[in-house]
């Protein structure tokens, strides 16, 4: 599927302009007209969104957009980077509906939205005013067997080009057990922050991108309604849920503690103190 | 390779059962098809082409062509392990504009320097350039020059050494790690008296803390990074402290982030020695056996042209001379360097220079310091070099495993031929300099050669004949150099002040300039002569990493066309100049029989590197491999020029020891090898008795580069940068690199993934600056200086955050050369440009 459109995408359908919309537009009238026999055809495929076309920033719900959308192709026209595309008849896609894959160009994020003033209807909300807000899908890490950071090479190329900054994706770093000596820099997206601009998708450097940018639903998992993680709790609480704890004590040799919050059982260095350490005289510091 | 080797057996099994059955299994029969396209692939080791990590990696050939990649899992640097550049070795190899063959500047079927350009055979390109060469030579040594490169093979460096400094007579040869790592070799010759690194990447595993001066390691030294990162997260108490002008990718892992204001690196370095004396934490009886103190002239200028008001304005420009002085006037030299005042100057927090100090001063903490350009891209980088070693010194944390000042390189044999070979215009190999008497008779004498055929520093007869990688453009620029050739590196992109003085010395109506490149760069636009080259695996090759390792490959592949290496250029070249045309009566008449021989005669086919004949290359395991040098010349010479390179760090009277090399076949069996070579050992930790053969027994440690064994403390100010940020260019300018791309970009810019990645250098700057000058993320803006501009797009949102008043801007893009931008400032002692502090101002395009 994806071949197929990408190469409409990089064929014909990204030089649509508004001229060639409305012939695209007269001829399928016609073609309704002259062919009853295909429309069947049409209207089924103009209902289903491919799971790799993202809608531009601030589109409604799926359903509402296609509702609201009058086809008119102004933020198309509007977007300064040419990134956007009209869908054209024969596309898996509704005609006349804005739409962009993020592996062919994602969007660029402009701070004014310029595609979302234009916009009749309000199907890309006028509401969305702030580009980090927007939501046009969520990045995954899709292939963690092919994605070279879980193999260790320092690549980073999605957390580079990623303009939420270390919060949409962020480097989550591991001992690399293979190597013994090296790190691994696994890239990590995170739904609160994460835009679905497609920019890691546009510039993974694999062949066939191991990170993707979907519709939110497709991506999303939800946790129990039920459950909390404790210690995020506790840190907004500013304090245990449950209080008091009473002071724990522990039977234990001579030269050991133990921690309870901390790093649990410590064998004490059995270097006895220097009364001439430098150390302690540092840490009395120059005393300006 | 998608599939392991259990999957393929399982596979197999899976469709042998399947077609007994009668069944088709899906998928199957393209599992098998992968797996063939594996059979008959020869794979051979390499070092990465691009940094000075000197990664291993396995290539892998196939009907002549390198179909298949991988780190090499056996090396002990990467462990299997590549950056995003690595990844991509073979397709540098096949950019689709590869130079196929020679192209001379013509009008009218003759050479024209307004011409464009035609190709000529390799016969037509020499006789060209060989009668320019001839007639620029009799004006004087410093008529011809030569810019070779951090990038060239150990033998191509050794082969342009002995062609320049012996066969044209002339000093003028430099290579590009002149604007790379001079600072840090000048400092390891004041330090310690011999060049490189007495630790080694094993420093990485072993220290607890890591202060890294002036290095985006991250980004620059990716499989160094991803070490030092392993030691953070998994050894307890490891802490990493990460200072430099801007925000970047390595401050990712920064317990303590030290942001400081350009060139106050100087302070910072003062104040921590200055803590360390204050609080008495210094290690006394280090100091008492192993250290001398000094002071170096101050007010030195900043190696701009003699007639620049800054130069006119120094008190000592250039002066390096070292003078003794007492522990007590060394402690009173930092008496300045308070925290208040430090804090102050440096705009860093008082915890936080605080929290460096302490961390330099534990005794108990073992600490490494890195620094590549930040540090030795520095009007003082020699001086600031320095002063990390004087901290070092005085805590006694160094040549021991975790305790160890550290200078990366950028370049992956910056080491191993630059400066080991010395392709610099004072250097002769294994440390020896033109400057002394003994070490130019001594490679007299190994190259077989009269005495006085290489110019002495401040030569009797031809007078002063050294000129620095900046002071060779303005020498073309006023008309003093004549021909000019540029191999294995593109620096009319690289060198700073594009505008005033690199193009009008390239394309001075008096001058020929050569470029020997594989593909159409900035530098070969400019050229006269562009000269098709065969790259890294097209031919057999060593290089020298950080940590003084020798890695060697053999030639992997075929160059396409009409392409040679630079190893043949510079040695084909010599056979179209006689001694006659270059050398004087007087030497000739020492040795009449050379007169009407060739400088490839008596440099190449001296019964030394001539020795070895050619012969059929092949491994252990019997696979085959071409050497097209060897069977063009008859000879192998690789081999010959190895050995006789070898003779300067294993003859029995050899000036300086502590260079030794393995024989060459070693190298051939061994995944690098870190020199010194002793008795088949190599050295991990130079200097310290029991890692280190050359110290004596009972003496614990010995810096043997000097002659008393005892390391230099060299006291330096803080001194202001050259031009810092005014009312009208109100901003300072840092440039530097990205990890997707090396250094001018011409390999990895033809790779399209990282093209697509990072196509273009934007200009990266603090919100804030963007907001008062009108300017968001994407807009289009100049960044202008007294020289010149470029325009690009603004970034605030990228990996790099200048603090106010700073914006970086990387070099490899040859759409936007902001070296146009840059000042052509050098540190006056070690001769490198400061490409990272210079005044700017950016306005809407």
């Amino acid at each position: 599927m994806s071949d197929q459109n990408r190469n409409k995408v990089k064929g014909d359908s990204q030089q649509t302009t508004r001229r060639q919309f409305l012939v695209d537009s007269a001829r399928t009238a016609c073609g309704v007209g002259l062919l009853g026999l295909g429309i069947g055809v049409y209207s089924q495929r103009a209902g289903a969104l491919p799971a790799n076309a993202l809608r531009p920033p601030g589109a409604l719900p799926e359903m509402d957009f296609l509702a609201a959308c009058t086809r008119c192709g102004l933020c198309v026209r509007d977007c300064p980077y040419d990134m956007l595309h009209l869908a054209k008849m024969g596309d898996d896609l509704p005609m006349g509906t804005p739409y962009f894959y993020a592996r062919e160009a994602g969007c660029e994020m402009c701070e004014d939205i310029p595609c979302i003033p234009v916009c009749p209807t309000g199907a890309l909300s006028h509401e969305l005013t702030d580009i980090n807000e927007a939501r046009m899908g969520l990045a995954v890490v899709s292939d963690e067997e092919t994605c070279i950071a879980f193999l260790g090479l320092r690549c980073e190329v999605c957390f580079n080009i990623c303009p939420i900054r270390g919060k949409a994706i962020t480097l989550e770093k591991r001992h690399n057990e293979r190597s013994g000596k090296h790190a691994l820099f696994i890239p990590v997206v995170h739904s609160d922050a994460c835009t679905g601009c497609g920019k890691c998708e546009e510039v993974c450097i694999l062949e066939e991108s191991a990170i993707r940018v979907l519709p939110n639903p497709l991506v999303q998992g939800e946790l129990g309604s039920h459950y909390r993680k404790g210690w995020e709790e506790k840190s907004k609480a500013g304090q245990a849920l449950v209080t008091p704890d009473t002071e724990h004590r522990y039977n234990l040799p001579e030269g050991v503690r133990y921690e309870h919050d901390g790093e649990g059982l410590i064998i004490d260095d059995a270097e006895s103190p220097d009364p001439n350490s430098a150390i302690d005289a540092l840490n009395r510091g120059l005393g300006e | 390779m998608k599939q392991t080797r259990r999957d393929f057996i399982k596979t197999n099994a899976i469709v042998a059962t399947a077609s007994v059955a009668g069944i088709t299994i899906p998928g199957a029969k393209e599992a098998l098809a992968a797996e063939k396209q594996d059979d008959g692939i020869r794979w051979d080791k390499a070092a990465c082409r691009y940094c000075g990590t000197g990664c291993s990696v396995l290539m892998g050939v196939k009907d002549g062509k390198v179909v298949a990649s991988q780190g090499d899992p056996d090396a002990a640097v990467n462990r299997g392990l590549n950056c995003i550049k690595g990844y991509f070795l073979p397709k540098i190899l096949y950019g689709k504009d590869r130079l196929t063959q020679p192209l001379l500047r013509k009008t009218d079927g003759k050479y024209d320097k307004n011409g464009k350009f035609e190709p000529v055979s390799w016969d037509e390109a020499f006789k060209t350039m060989a009668e320019k060469w001839i007639a620029a030579r009799k004006k004087g040594p410093k008529g011809v020059g030569m810019f070779g490169s951090g990038q060239w093979t150990v033998w191509e460096g050794y082969a342009a050494s002995k062609l320049m400094k012996a066969g044209f007579r002339s000093n003028s040869l430099e290579p590009n790690a002149r604007h790379c790592m001079a600072s840090a070799v000048g400092a390891f010759m004041r330090g310690f008296g011999i060049d490189e690194p007495m630790g080694c990447y094993d420093d990485l595993e072993h220290a607890d803390v890591f202060v890294l001066w002036g290095a985006n390691m991250a980004e620059m030294h990716p499989i160094l990074w991803s070490r030092l990162t392993d030691t953070r997260l998994t050894k307890p108490g490891c802490e990493v402290h990460v200072m430099s002008t801007y925000e970047h990718r390595s401050y990712e892992l920064a317990d303590n982030e030290v942001t400081f204001v350009p060139q106050t690196d100087l302070a910072i370095a003062n104040y921590i020695a200055n803590y360390i004396v204050q609080n008495k934490a210094y290690n006394q009886e280090f100091i008492d056996k192993h250290v001398n103190f000094k002071k170096t002239p101050t007010d030195i200028g900043y190696g701009l042209r003699p007639t620049h008001p800054l130069e006119k304005a120094a008190k000592n420009p250039g002066k390096g001379k070292l003078s003794g002085i007492t522990f007590e006037e060394y402690a009173k030299s930092l008496e300045p360097y308070t925290l208040e005042y430090t804090s102050k100057l440096s705009g860093v927090p008082k915890e936080n220079l605080e929290r460096l100090a302490k961390a330099y001063a534990d005794p108990k903490k073992k600490v490494s310091s890195f620094w590549t350009m930040g540090f030795n891209q520095h009007t003082r980088g020699v001086w600031v070099n320095g002063l990390v070693y004087n901290i070092h010194l005085l805590m006694g944390k160094i040549s021991e495993p975790g305790n160890s000042p550290f200078s990366l390189t950028g370049q992956p044999s910056a080491c191993g031929t630059a400066r080991e070979v010395g392709t610099f215009t004072h250097r002769l190999p294994a440390d020896l300099v033109v400057k002394k008497e003994a070490h130019c008779k001594f490679a007299e004498k190994v190259w077989k050669l009269p005495e006085g055929t290489i110019p002495r520093a401040n030569d009797p007869k031809m007078g002063k004949t050294l000129i620095h990688a900046v002071a060779m453009h303005r020498a073309l620029k006023d008309g003093v150099m004549n021909t000019f050739w540029v191999m294995c590196n593109n620096n009319l992109q690289a060198a700073a002040n594009f505008n005033d003085e690199s193009y009008p010395g390239w394309r001075n109506p008096d001058n020929f300039i050569a470029v020997s490149d594989p593909y159409p760069t900035i530098s070969a636009m400019g050229a006269d002569l562009v000269l098709p080259t065969a790259m890294w695996i097209e031919k057999e090759g060593a290089y020298g990493n950080a940590e003084r390792r020798t890695q060697f490959w053999r030639q992997q592949v075929a160059a396409p066309g009409d392409s040679k290496s630079d190893l043949w250029q510079l040695m084909e070249f010599a056979k179209y100049v006689k001694v006659k045309d270059v050398w004087p009566e007087d030497l000739i008449a020492q040795k009449p029989e050379y007169a009407d021989k060739t400088l490839y005669d008596i440099l190449y086919t001296n019964g030394q590197i001539d020795k070895f004949p050619a012969e059929q290359v092949t491994d252990d395991r019997g696979n085959k491999y071409d050497n097209d040098e060897a069977k063009h010349f008859g000879f192998y010479p690789q081999k010959g020029l190895f050995e006789e390179y070898r003779m300067f760090n294993t003859a029995d009277d050899k000036p300086k020891k502590g260079h030794e090399m393995a024989d060459f076949d070693a190298y051939h069996k061994a995944r690098g090898i870190r020199w010194p070579v002793i008795d088949g050992k190599e050295t991990l930790w130079r200097f310290r008795e029991g890692y280190d053969p050359h110290v004596a027994k009972g003496s614990g440690l010995q810096f043997y580069g000097k002659p008393d064994g005892k390391a230099n403390i060299i006291t330096a100010p803080y001194e202001p940068a050259a031009e810092p940020p005014d009312a009208e260019y109100d901003m300072w300018l840092c440039t530097g690199r990205v990890l997707e791309h090396w250094h001018s970009g011409s390999m990895t810019r033809r790779v399209p993934e990282l093209y697509r990645a990072v196509p273009d250098a934007l200009v990266y700057m603090h919100p804030k600056d963007a907001k008062k000058r009108r300017l968001r993320d994407g807009s289009k803006v100049k960044v202008i200086s007294r020289r010149g501009e470029i325009t690009t797009r603004v970034e605030t949102r990228g990996r790099n955050r200048p603090p106010e008043g700073l914006v970086f801007v990387p070099w490899f893009d040859a759409g936007r050369l902001i070296n146009k931008v840059t000042l052509d400032q050098t540190d006056p002692l070690s001769k490198e440009t400061d490409y990272k502090k210079c005044a700017v101002k950016v306005v809407k395009a």
